[in-house]
């Protein structure tokens, strides 16, 4: 059976152009950003000025009063539609606005509604609120036996079996508390040849893609509701809006475009709780668009805390570890919980280490809510470890290569959680970064004002399981074909790489199919567009529904019991059974890969997660020793993302991820004065341009193979940001002698530490 | 729509647009993103709202604006060229469009069309930039995906191209 489109194999492993390159570069591709409806008004947010108050009163009459103001709501209105109006992925802490208290500053407390933004604006201004001021905890180590206290009780999700034990808590500000025990740390602490402690520190950081976070309700009817919305998880927001309405989930339609950037921003629910509701209560269509100021106020990178302690051989084998993690969550727990335990057991890092020792606490504290951010709690883990491991190479006088190498975990290893590692070729990355760096070389650090140092780091990543993906691959009465999946592509290309698995398993080019948007009155369930997961889940669901769409085809083609040897196209097949131009192929596929809980207490499993994503990066950077500052001038970017779909769009996630890294490890800081963020906007805060990019960049596809991947593929989208920030202090270390401690590496830190290590000498 | 007490500001004005002849009623309060969007024209984007990321670029009179920080009613009497002009009328693209497109040279697309724009500008400006050239010009975008790399390559490719197709036309 031949179509004319019909090509040879080849369609995965190609560089494909992205599908929506034409819409691109013309400035029409869609986002919500650009959508209006007629009748629509806009909602502007009245915040919270405090990081912890009762609220005593709400007045709105001026602004109700302003012309042009259609609406004024609070907490109460809200009240007033859902009785219990708390949200999150993980636990049901968020109210859709505050309600009795307000946790943190930048909190919604009241919405404006009129059909010119900038009224509502203005009126939003006109509102005023009283609170009772309560004290606050900010910093995650204070808020373990804080006083203050965020919550009164816990309010875990039902959806995570491993919450239960929370249900109910009062009066502390751990959110979740995560252990691992394997072996006997203490015993192997006591009899080691040497002890190391070291604390490691990360700041927050906010994702900024600059189409701010944008949502778009319409009500239908009486009884449904469109959201178009900014959003990497259609069919989680489908459900918990459903939930939060008492709704079946087929009242509830989620359709998401493009997205102008993610990285973990738009994840699980953020504005549509507030849109969803807002529109019910004023039955218009109504929108959101955060400013990028606003965004500051509504989703963060957790700061987090990190203290490590290993015990290590004569020989340089790390025999123990204990790991203290301490996760700066914010006022809502959004899905920090889970970066606590997903994350949280990979802390001692890719090491074969026989005794381990894992707490991981998720902390509330009077902050903006933490969340998940591009490596989901990753990168602040590889800081710390890799930071220590530098330190021991130093002091034990071994080079920070050659120790990595002695205690890198190999297949057939178990890792600390009793899971045997599986196509994870951590020794295949590190020598591929230091024989590119020619490692084994003299490096010239220089002699004057300005020195080169060099460093390498090496990290790895579970994906989070169990995740299902869905799959729906049709192919109509003309033989073309169409993908529906819940899959959003917010620039990582999942369009372009899922049509290409479609058609390897069908025979014809990738640039043939139509990939639909997700719209979850028509695309299939996904857990979301997260954690490096798509690749590997959707792309099995895919595979599998073009696989059930050809074997459907090749039925059809049988039971036309046609001459031996006629190769009729598609076209052919649907006129003959049909009798006429008619009827769908309709293949789906779905995908759950095996999981194994870990047991509560030890952190134990046999199989903890599907894959593993292995990254290291090596730096060349350059010190002013007269001002502290640091360039890097090469940044080398490896991966093991089993066999690329499309190169070149797995280069661009390589190189665009570290860069992306290189921004929250140099230059980016959130500030904070009493809660309040002082720094939300690009004037004041930092993100990486044209010309803070190193001079030299280059990435490293590992040959590997993730064997049970779809056509041996796996996830890359946050491989490289593992090893950048500690690469960079290794290499500062190298080049000038001082270590830092903390993120983010400014030349503020570096000349300070510059300066105490002079005055030391001199005593 | 508007509210009458602000709206007391708003003034006609007419500007080329693209080419084409433009009237429009204009609040005061209004930037050129706006005025753009109500004339069906997305490819400007407000993403930070003070001129720091280029997202809303725009070339007024030849000169390269951020969209964001000027007032619409300014564009009276002006000739405005947004990343909408590039292309031809069947959709074929500019020179740098496929550059960029050949070079992979965007992620999720938002700031795209403001690379494209500068892109363009600077090379009507310079026919053969050098590296530092690009740099330069390039300095007031932001790219979040941080495309970067590509996007410098972008720039080299549609330079060379530009000055090949010059070359066979003399």
């Amino acid at each position: 059976m031949k179509d004319d489109t019909t090509i040879s194999a080849g369609q995965v492993g190609r560089s494909v152009k992205r599908h929506e390159s034409h819409e691109k570069v013309t400035g029409t591709a869609e986002y919500v950003h650009n959508l209006s409806v007629p009748g629509m008004l806009h909602i502007k947010v009245f915040r919270s000025t405090l990081a912890h108050g009762r609220i005593l009163s709400i007045d709105t009459s001026a602004a109700q009063a302003f012309p042009g103001v259609h609406a004024v709501l609070t907490g109460a209105d809200i009240k007033a539609l859902v009785p219990n109006p708390y949200f999150g992925p993980a636990f049901h802490d968020q109210p859709v606005l505050a309600i009795d208290k307000v946790r943190y500053v930048g909190e919604p407390v009241a919405v404006v509604l009129a059909s010119d933004p900038y009224v509502a604006a203005e009126a939003v201004e006109m509102i005023f609120a009283e609170y009772e001021e309560l004290p606050a905890v900010y910093d995650e180590i204070e808020a373990m036996d804080s006083e203050v206290i965020v919550h009164d009780e816990l309010k875990p999700a039902g959806t995570f079996p491993d919450l239960k034990h929370l249900v109910g808590l009062r009066d502390t500000n751990v959110a979740l508390d995560y252990q691992l025990r394997r072996g006997n740390v203490e015993a192997a602490f006591a009899e080691a040849a040497h002890v190391f402690e070291d604390e490691f520190r990360t700041q927050a950081v906010m994702h900024t893609p600059l189409e701010p976070m944008v949502s778009l309700a319409v009500p239908q009817g009486r009884d449904r509701l469109t959201l178009h919305t900014a959003s990497q998880s259609p069919s989680f927001v489908r459900s918990e809006i459903a939930r939060l309405l008492g709704w079946p989930e087929n009242r509830v339609q989620v359709k998401v475009p493009f997205l102008g950037g993610g990285f973990g921003a738009k994840l699980y629910i953020k504005l549509e709780a507030l849109v969803a509701c807002v529109a019910l209560i004023v039955r218009r269509p109504v929108k959101l668009s955060l400013t990028m100021e606003e965004q500051f106020y509504t989703i963060t990178k957790h700061a987090s805390t990190f203290r490590i302690k290993s015990a290590v051989d004569a020989g340089g084998r790390i025999t123990a570890r204990r790991c203290e993690v301490f996760w700066n969550g914010g006022a809502y727990a959004d899905i920090g919980p889970r970066v606590t335990q997903k994350s949280g057991f990979t802390a001692p890092g890719p090491y074969n280490i026989e005794n381990v020792e894992i707490d991981s606490y998720a902390l509330y504290t009077n902050r903006p809510p933490a969340g998940a951010f591009r490596g989901f709690g990753i990168p602040q883990l590889v800081w710390a470890y890799e930071s220590q491991m530098d330190v021991i190479a130093d002091r034990l006088g071994m080079d920070p290569v050659e120790i990595r190498r002695r205690n890198l975990l190999v297949d057939g290893d178990l890792h600390a959680t009793g899971t045997p590692m599986k196509d994870a070729p951590f020794l295949d990355v590190l020598n591929a970064v230091a024989e590119r760096m020619d490692w084994d070389k003299p490096f010239d650090k220089g002699t004057g004002p300005l020195r080169r140092g060099r460093g390498i780091a090496i990290g790895f990543k579970a994906s989070i399981a169990p995740t299902t993906s869905v799959a729906t691959v049709t192919i109509a009465a003309d033989g073309s074909c169409s993908l529906l999946m819940s899959t959003v592509d917010m620039g990582q290309g999942s369009d372009t790489a899922m049509s290409q698995i479609v058609a390897e398993v069908l025979g014809i080019a990738a640039e043939s199919i139509r990939v639909v948007h997700p719209d979850t009155d028509a695309t299939p369930y996904d857990m979301a567009t997260l954690g490096s997961r798509s690749t590997f889940h959707m792309g099995h669901a895919v595979r599998l529904a073009a696989e059930d769409a050809r074997r459907k085809l090749d039925e059809m083609t049988d039971n036309l019991a046609l001459p031996e040897g006629s190769t009729p196209t598609w076209a052919e097949v649907f006129r003959k059974t049909f009798g006429m131009q008619a009827g769908t192929i309709v293949g789906t596929g779905t995908y759950i890969p095996s999981y194994i809980s870990p047991d509560p207490v030890s952190g134990q499993s046999a199989n903890v997660t599907p894959y593993w994503m292995v990254g290291a990066t090596g730096v060349e950077i350059e010190v002013d020793t007269e001002t502290g500052a640091v360039k890097v001038l090469r940044l080398v970017s490896a991966g093991d993302l089993g066999e690329p779909l499309n190169p070149r769009i797995v280069e661009t996630q390589l190189s665009g991820a570290a860069l992306m890294q290189i921004g929250g490890a140099m230059l980016e800081r959130m500030d904070f004065d009493a809660g309040q963020v002082t720094n939300a906007s690009f004037a004041d805060y930092k993100i990486p341009g044209i010309r803070d990019i190193p001079a030299r960049i280059e990435n490293i596809i590992v040959p590997a193979s993730q064997t049970d991947g779809p056509f041996g593929a796996k996830g890359v989208g946050e491989t490289s940001t593992f090893g950048v920030a500690p690469a960079i202090a290794r290499a500062v270390h190298d080049a000038v002698g001082v270590r830092v401690d903390h993120l983010p590496i400014t030349a503020e830190q570096v000349f300070t530490k510059l300066r105490e290590m002079e005055s030391s000498h001199a005593k | 729509m508007q509210n009458d007490a602000m709206i007391a500001g708003q003034k006609t004005i007419s500007f080329t647009l693209n080419g084409r002849s433009v009237s429009a009623d204009v609040p005061s309060y209004w930037n050129v993103v706006d005025l753009l969007r109500a004339e069906g024209l997305f490819g400007a984007r407000e993403s930070c709202g003070q001129g720091m990321c280029g997202c809303c670029s725009v070339l007024v009179d030849g000169q390269a604006v951020t969209g964001c920080l000027m007032f619409a009613q300014m564009l009276d009497g002006k000739e405005v060229s947004t990343v909408e002009s590039f292309a031809d009328d069947d959709g074929g693209l500019s020179v740098v469009q496929t550059a960029f497109v050949e070079e992979f040279a965007f992620q999720c697309g938002f700031c795209t069309p403001g690379f494209i724009v500068m892109t363009e500008d600077l090379l009507r400006r310079n026919a053969n930039p050098s590296d530092e050239d690009i740099l330069h010009h390039l300095s007031g975008n932001l790219c979040r995906c941080a495309t970067y790399p590509e996007i410098i390559k972008a720039v080299r490719r549609a330079a060379a191209d530009l000055q090949a197709t010059a070359t066979q036309a003399t």
